[in-house]
């Protein structure tokens, strides 16, 4: 186990670089350097050529790329063009507000999603089954933007329930700010609820038709420990990789929500960093994105290798 | 008190199943009456659509959602099983009544280990603890010969081969002593070797335990060596029932009767008649006749036959038959098959491999954390030489990893040979398909085990069929329709296929449509992989009569390689025995299969369930399985295993080919009149 879990790790270094690569040449690429950025695009060439200079702008790429990455390892993220705010420290306050609202969104996608599944994988065929299955294939179809302002509708201005605004003070408490995240913490979790339930039915189905469920009823267990013990280690397998893949969902959820609710987090701070051109920001900001991701896909592996002796034995 | 023995732990009485689908319900089993008392094993027999396994679901009261117990009742020691609540019938599933399983990969949990699954029996019905309970798996494992049972209990069933799995599933099941034990094809699926074993398991433990047994196969052999009663079961009903010796000796009903006689037997020789079938095939079940679920396929049937659907009868003691005209069974004697014209063909090689090996790469797990991997070789194929003459038969035998698969796909070019040379007509082949000329491609044509997978779904048989003679140039239509036509009929399909999807066929006509396929492009040579093995045995037969109609009138070379000794006996001029990669033994197929024969084949020979075995039988079981062909043992191959084993010559030193009387090599340390020796005494008795 300690093998493939270092194994796993090594997967996800070697993730991060080949994305950290895409990004530095990605943002290298586009029109327009730093310096221009900075100084406008009516800046003299000579004073264009010393902050070039200032910068380390006029070394060769990859020495640029290595300094660039080794300073991201270490935390200097550099200062933001627009806002000559420290990136790092912008970044991480960001985070703290989108770590919440996306914790949120977990718990309201995640267990429900799970144990609607098996309710419906129970209840195949059944009217049960079929409205579950019918509401959530609705729920995929339709986008953040429209989930998002059909709820402000409804819960903020018709029922007042929910602020329509998640504006909040910075530094404010979880339990304080909770009001405000649980509309868009809705938002972003109903597509994903939709994934998990459906991919939790299927592969429930799945199990509950194999030879070996079928043989542990015949054995006389009880049905809920046949369940517990045989039904659900193998039914969560595939559920795991949907969750691990609907995080990427939902940073992507998170940009449109965000903005849509007015909520300080990464994603409208990435939305805010590209409509600005601020590169050390867009860079900061896409860096913790793949990070996110590929730790939450390390996770994933884990948890599946725990289920499945098969994989971690490999 | 009642004595023990004398009350049935099982009686089914005028069972009814139906099943509810979207065209209609129809009924999988009708009628069905027996008993199982304790201490006795009751073998209920039939083809694929026969109903026994909804019997066996039927019993234990677990049948899909949408069957239905429609008539009769199921007593388990009197009491009616579909009275109990479902609480009290949970007590009974597992404590009192056991099950095994045609696949023990599937009917163990993937995720859970061995250990942890065969306590759960221990703790759930016998009130054990943790500890308790683990102990007691591993006395379980250690009474059906499970080696080392203390490190299999802690392993994951995909650590482990199909035997011992089957040995944990056979064990699960006797944690409690159940009274009853329901075996549905426990030893389908292992190869012959290993279900030598696990039938020996099984006769073993009914004298250990007083259980009484419920098995259900396919297999008549197999029922006739381990059963003391026997039921056949056709389309759903039950067409015979009595003791082992009356069904299998004695059979009155025309079902039982040609289906012993489909059975291809060593008595028979070499392809000296054509093989007794029943005409016409198993009813859907949505078309059972009105009558006697038989009478259009039987040759005795009369008018009455087909229009009262005729009761169980007993006409002995104990000796039940639903047919009418039992008393005329015996005519059935008379009716003599077709013998086969011995044809004069000189022999003419057509096929030539020499020294042909094929290695597949393996990353073999080194030490530490990122362990570097040392490069090893799969050996599937390690140095092969044969030929196969034109217009003959070369069987090729040998247990699941012998190498004779790969043999296969290394001859038609799936799989490109890693040395040795393939010569094909006198040309030389390339190594791969793309390798190879059209022509060349033309003359090598395949049938595969499994026509389910073999043809594609959404292709008509016309087009199917007609693919191989397109490529070969024709493009006239008409003349191409003629063409698929004249081979549906060769392969006794009538012009009514020539449109239909493969979904619309049975087993065995799927089977012929790709044995059309593959005459379809005027091959030379056919490779033949398991072609009869997922069919029904009444199937069977009559494919086995078409294949060699078919190279009589073409002259077609076939490869045909299987597991069972006898249908390859039947149909070959040589064979090949192959085993880790080697051919231990080949020569003509009669010679071949009479001593003195390699030790390995007389091990594969032994351990055949042979329907009447009169006499004694020598007893030959082979420890284990077939080592990995990663580390293939030194000396002769088979040394790990030999159970004639002359001494470490063996271990150290490959053995040599000795030559015996007209055509017949054997690879083998021990000489050959010693051999024959050694094996003549027992064969003899047979």
């Amino acid at each position: 186990m300690l093998r493939f879990t270092l194994r796993r790790l090594g997967f996800v270094l070697l993730t991060f670089l080949i994305a950290s690569l895409l990004i530095f040449s990605l943002t290298e690429i586009l029109p327009g350097d730093v310096a221009t950025m900075v100084l406008g695009r009516f800046a003299a060439p000579s004073a264009l050529q010393n902050l070039r200079a200032k910068l380390g702008l006029d070394r060769p790429v990859y020495i640029q790329y290595i300094s660039w990455l080794s300073n991201f390892v270490i935390g200097k993220w550099g200062v933001s063009i627009s806002t000559n705010a420290d990136v790092l420290g912008l970044v991480m306050h960001r985070l703290r507000n989108s770590g919440m609202l996306a914790l949120v969104g977990c718990l309201i996608y995640i267990p429900p999603g799970i144990f609607l599944g098996i309710v419906a994988a129970f209840r195949r065929n059944k009217w049960l089954d079929q409205i579950i299955s019918m509401t959530s294939l609705a729920f995929i179809g339709l986008p953040e933007f429209v989930t998002g302002v059909i709820l402000i509708a409804i819960f903020a201005i018709k029922l007042r329930i929910f602020p329509a605004s998640s504006a909040i003070d910075p530094g404010a408490s979880f339990i304080k700010i909770l009001p405000q995240l649980i509309l868009p913490g809705i938002t972003i979790a109903l597509t994903n609820l939709a994934y998990v339930i459906r991919m939790t039915r299927s592969s429930t189905v799945e199990v509950l038709q194999t030879e070996y469920v079928r043989s542990a009823y015949l054995k006389g267990l009880r049905p809920g420990y046949v369940l517990r013990k045989h039904v659900l280690k193998n039914a969560l397998l595939p559920t795991v990789t949907i969750i691990a893949i609907s995080i990427a969902y939902l940073i992507g959820g998170l940009i449109i929500t965000e903005s849509l609710f007015s909520y300080p987090g990464v994603g409208r701070l990435l939305l805010f960093a590209i409509s600005h051109r601020d590169l050390p920001l867009i860079q900061a900001t896409s860096m913790l994105i793949v990070l996110i991701f590929s730790v939450s896909n390390f996770f994933a592996d884990i948890i599946y290798a725990y289920l499945d002796p098969r994989i971690r034995y490999k | 008190m009642v004595k023990k023995g004398s009350v049935p732990v099982l009686e089914v009485e005028k069972l009814t199943v139906s099943y509810e689908t979207e065209r209609g319900v129809y009924q999988a089993v009708r009628d069905i009456s027996f008993s199982v008392k304790s201490h006795e094993s009751f073998g209920l027999v039939g083809e694929s659509g026969s109903g026994k396994s909804t019997v066996a679901l039927a019993i234990v009261r677990y049948l899909a959602s949408n069957g239905k117990v429609t008539g009769g009742n199921v007593r388990f020691h009197g009491t009616d099983v579909y009275s109990l609540p479902i609480s009290k019938l949970r007590s009974f599933w597992g404590s009192k009544i056991g099950m095994v399983y045609q696949n023990p990969q599937a009917a163990l949990n993937p995720t859970i280990t061995i250990g942890k699954q065969l306590a759960e029996m221990g703790k759930t019905h016998l009130g054990m603890s943790d500890r308790e309970a683990r102990q007691k798996a591993c006395e379980i494992l250690e009474m059906v010969a499970m080696p080392d049972p203390e490190s299999v209990i802690d392993r994951y069933p995909y650590q482990l081969s199909g035997g011992m799995l089957q040995r944990c599933v056979i064990a699960m099941a006797l944690i409690t002593k159940p009274e009853l034990l329901i075996m549905d094809e426990p030893t389908t699926g292992l190869d012959v070797t290993t279900q030598a074993v696990i039938l020996d398991l099984i006769a073993d433990l009914q004298k250990k335990f007083d259980s009484a047994i419920l098995y259900i196969t396919h297999n008549l052999a197999v029922v006739a060596n381990i059963c003391d009663r026997i039921g056949v079961m056709y389309a759903g009903n039950l067409m015979e029932q009595g003791t082992t010796q009356q069904v299998v000796a004695g059979s009155k009903h025309p079902y039982t009767f040609k289906l012993l006689e489909c059975v291809p037997r060593f008595e028979h020789g070499r392809k000296k008649q054509l093989l007794s079938v029943i005409p016409g095939s198993i009813p859907r079940l949505d078309e059972i006749p009105r009558g006697c679920v038989f009478a259009p396929r039987c040759i005795l049937a009369e008018r009455t036959c087909s229009i009262e659907r005729p009761p169980l009868i007993e006409i002995g003691q104990n000796h039940y038959t639903s047919c009418r005209l039992w008393k005329r069974v015996h005519e059935l004697k008379a009716v003599k098959p077709e013998a086969i014209a011995d044809r004069a063909l000189e022999d003419i090689p057509f096929l030539k491999v020499t020294g042909v090996k094929k290695y597949y790469p393996a990353r073999v797990k080194g030490e530490g954390i990122f362990g570097k991997r040392k490069r090893k070789y799969i050996k599937s194929v390690d140095g092969v030489t044969l030929w196969v003459n034109k217009g003959r038969t070369l069987g090729i035998v040998g247990e699941s990893g012998s190498g004779k698969t790969t043999l296969a796909r290394v001859i038609s070019g799936l799989a490109g040979a890693t040395s040795g040379d393939i010569e094909l007509d006198g040309e030389k082949l390339g190594k791969t398909i793309p390798e190879r000329k059209q022509t060349q491609l033309r003359k090598i044509q395949m049938v595969f085990q499994n026509p389910e997978t073999s043809l594609n779904p959404y292709h008509t048989i016309a087009e199917t069929v007609g693919r191989p003679i397109t490529l070969m140039g024709k493009s006239n239509k008409r003349e191409i329709r003629d063409r698929v036509i004249s081979l549906l009929n060769a392969v006794k399909l009538s012009s009514h296929y020539y449109s239909r999807l493969p979904g619309e066929l049975s087993g065995g006509e799927k089977q012929r449509v790709a044995i059309a396929r593959a005459f379809a492009s005027v091959p030379g040579l056919i490779i033949l992989d398991e072609p009869l093995s997922s069919l029904d045995v009444s199937v069977q037969g009559s494919l086995l009569n078409l294949l060699i109609e078919l190279q009589l009138q073409s002259a077609t070379s076939y490869i045909f390689i299987s597991h069972d000794l006898a249908v390859v006996q039947h149909i070959s001029d040589w064979v090949v025995v192959m085993y880790l990669g080697h051919i231990v033994e080949w020569g003509d197929a009669v010679k071949v299969l009479k001593p003195p024969f390699h030790p390995y084949t007389e091990a594969l020979l032994s351990a055949i369930p042979v329907i009447d075995s009169k006499g004694v039988r020598t007893r030959i079981r082979l420890e284990g399985s077939v080592p990995s062909a990663l580390d293939i043992p030194s000396g002769c191959r088979f040394n790990t295993r030999c159970p004639r084993k002359p001494g470490e010559i063996c271990r150290v030193e490959e053995p040599p080919w000795q030559e015996g009387k007209d055509d017949h090599w054997i690879r083998c340390h021990i000489p050959m009149d010693k051999l024959d020796k050694l094996q003549q005494p027992a064969m003899d008795k047979t």
